[in-house]
């Protein structure tokens, strides 16, 4: 990671098909150290797609992508192991292993990559189940018999098991009860602040946008239409961006934001 | 990207003003805190008070966070005094946070005595066995009245359903069911040459194959070949729907799962079983002739007049009889397992699992009674 390069993720050129089916062409997109960077657009605009480029589960038909300077296409299987240490992924149900208790399932990272005692383990995996807002009874659950929201909170649990430096999120407060996802926003801003972390948000939850992200990013017309701050996309003449914005739920996510949590 | 050379975290101990001075250097973070933290769990109160000096950390993250907070917390409980030095704001709120979800997680449910969880398990393998049993014959029985009430009322059947299954199961299996089939009607045909060559009592070959192959191989390695394919699949892809809550939204569309799942599968298999062992027979029987004709030296034509001779019809209708209640039994023991699969993935494995098991060994097992019943009425 190289000091003068602030740039975490850049995708260039992105090409994204599935057969005929054209989901991103010629996408441009820069996450900056330390911001949140929020991800909006339409049902099917390809926001999971372009995550799972990023994070090299899907093969993209062209176009480079870089996180910490690495380009992803290019790695060899070590350095991939190296840049998946420093990032942590949450999938949108979750994706827990079904097989393990939600302790375990926060461990599995710390076993794979660090050799930690025991002890020391089950500790971590204890405070951050506390510190994504499970119960205590959750840590012992197999995910089956846990509700759709726990299953979220756990899957963070995990994705942070690392305290990794990036974070992808793919729409964490969906399914949240409102109360529980501004506890979620909450958190996120504060791991930032203390942690440094970057992170990477899908969301259609306009008040986490206005809450917590820096920038953000708007993807149609298979690619980034434009990235920027809430303001200047309010000034962004752009049918979709302007309704998204200024309709009746993105007046009232802008009417409360900036209040205190 | 992270350069390897960088240090473990360590940590220097003094004595300030009688008290316990730890100084603390280099990044307090997850990839390098692992021999230190040995150290610090080996720490314990002596009575000294404890000032942590932070200021040498370079970095730190939530694990760090928490060893530093481990000692303010066994020191505190001691009722001792415990200060911390040279830490930034950032780190503070870090610590604290951190601290605030200090709280006794298991992390793996209760397991109890071993010796009354394996009596537990015995217990639960029992009663499961006989859930199983009449949880199963009360599956049967839906899926006849289903059957029924689709024979009084035949427009109430999804063709196009089981037109798709039965190219699932019939059609594509052709292949495989054929190259088997053919594969054994050479081996017995080979075998029984063998032994039967002692006697000189070659020309019984057409015999073996010709009885073995129509009544009983054919139609049992079809029904083995159908469960290891088709049962297992009808088991996993409705033990899939079940976990997405497919099943579930039918039955609140008023839709009944068994009529737009099982009956369509179990249809198509009790109809493609008779056609899939017929053709399995016709392809064991060329096996079979092939092998004569290169090693015996028997025509082609001979064969064929030698199992007209020697076949009763008889044969041909015990496999025909048999293999739509084979079928039936398939598809049935798939469907009820893919209704049973609860919980997670793994679930759905061991279903698969079970559904094949249990469908081949009810296969074999029917195949007995069937095997009384025909020679009791005479159809030797």
């Amino acid at each position: 990671m190289s000091g003068t390069d602030d740039i975490v993720v850049r995708v260039k050129g992105l090409r994204n098909a599935f057969g005929d089916q054209v989901i991103h062409d010629g996408l441009d997109l820069e996450v900056r150290r330390g911001e949140i960077i929020g991800v909006v657009g339409g049902s099917g605009t390809g926001k999971s797609v372009l995550m799972r480029s990023i994070i090299g589960l899907q093969r993209p038909e062209a176009g480079e992508i870089e996180v910490f300077g690495h380009d992803m296409m290019s790695l060899t299987e070590a350095d991939s192991a190296e840049v998946r240490r420093h990032w942590g992924v949450l999938f949108q149900a979750g994706a827990l292993f079904s097989g393990l208790t939600v302790a375990e399932n926060v461990e599995v990272p710390l076993r794979e990559f660090y050799r930690l005692d025991e002890r020391l383990m089950d500790e971590i995996a204890a405070f951050k189940i506390g510190m994504v807002g499970l119960p205590v009874e959750a840590g012992p659950k197999y995910p089956s018999e846990l509700s759709g929201g726990m299953k979220k909170r756990a899957g963070l649990a995990r994705a942070l098991a690392l305290d990794p430096r990036l974070l992808f999120l793919d729409e964490p407060t969906a399914g949240l009860d409102p109360i529980g996802a501004a506890a979620f926003d909450d958190l996120l801003k504060q791991l930032r602040d203390t942690l440094g972390l970057t992170v990477f948000l899908i969301t259609h939850d306009l008040d986490t946008l206005h809450a917590i992200c820096d920038r953000v990013a708007v993807l149609a017309d298979r690619r980034v239409l434009t990235v920027g701050t809430i303001p200047e996309l309010l000034a962004f003449d752009h049918p979709w961006v302007q309704d998204y914005f200024r309709g009746a739920r993105g007046r009232a996510a802008a009417a409360t934001a900036r209040e205190p949590i | 990207m992270i350069p390897a050379m960088i240090p473990d975290a360590t940590m220097t101990e003094e004595t300030r003003d009688d008290r316990r001075v730890l100084r603390f250097v280099g990044r307090l973070t997850v990839a390098r805190i692992n021999i230190l933290s040995r150290t610090t769990f080996a720490l314990e109160p002596d009575g000294r008070g404890l000032i942590i000096d932070l200021s040498g950390v370079e970095r730190i993250d939530t694990v760090g966070a928490w060893l530093v907070y481990r000692l303010m917390r066994d020191w505190g409980a001691a009722g001792l005094s415990v200060d911390l030095e040279g830490a930034p704001a950032d780190t503070l709120a870090l610590i604290d946070r951190v601290g605030e979800h200090d709280k006794p997680v298991r992390i793996r449910p209760d397991q109890g005595h071993p010796f009354s969880r394996r009596i537990a398990e015995i217990g639960a393998f029992v009663t499961g066995t006989v859930a199983l049993l009449g949880h199963f014959l009360g599956f049967i029985g839906e899926a006849m009245v289903a059957l029924a009430r689709t024979v009084a009322n035949p427009r109430r059947l999804r063709w196009i359903a089981v037109m798709r299954q039965a190219e699932v199961v019939g059609v594509n299996s052709l292949a495989i069911i054929g190259l088997m089939s053919f594969l054994i009607g050479i081996v017995i045909a080979q075998q029984g040459a063998v032994q039967l060559r002692q006697f000189g009592a070659e020309v019984f070959t057409v015999n073996l194959i010709g009885r073995s192959v129509l009544r009983e191989l054919g139609v049992l390695m079809t029904a083995i070949m159908v469960a290891g394919r088709s049962g297992s699949a009808f088991a996993a892809q409705i033990g899939s729907m079940k976990l997405a809550e497919e099943i579930d939204a039918l039955k609140t569309i008023g839709l009944s799962p068994v009529e737009t799942l099982t009956l369509p599968r179990l249809i198509a298999t009790a109809m493609m079983m008779p056609v899939l062992s017929f053709y399995a027979a016709l392809m064991g029987l060329l096996g079979g002739a092939m092998f004569c004709a290169v090693s015996l030296d028997m025509s082609f034509v001979t064969f064929i007049q030698r199992t007209q001779e020697v076949v009763p019809l008889t044969d041909l209708l015990v496999a025909l009889i048999k293999a739509p209640v084979f079928g039936a039994l398939i598809a049935v023991t798939g469907c009820y397992h893919g209704m049973q699969v609860t919980g997670n993935a793994e679930s759905v494995g061991e279903r698969t699992t079970a559904a094949v098991v249990q469908s081949i060994f009810m296969v074999i097992v029917l195949d007995a009674f069937f095997a009384v019943f025909f020679s009791a009425v005479g159809w030797i």
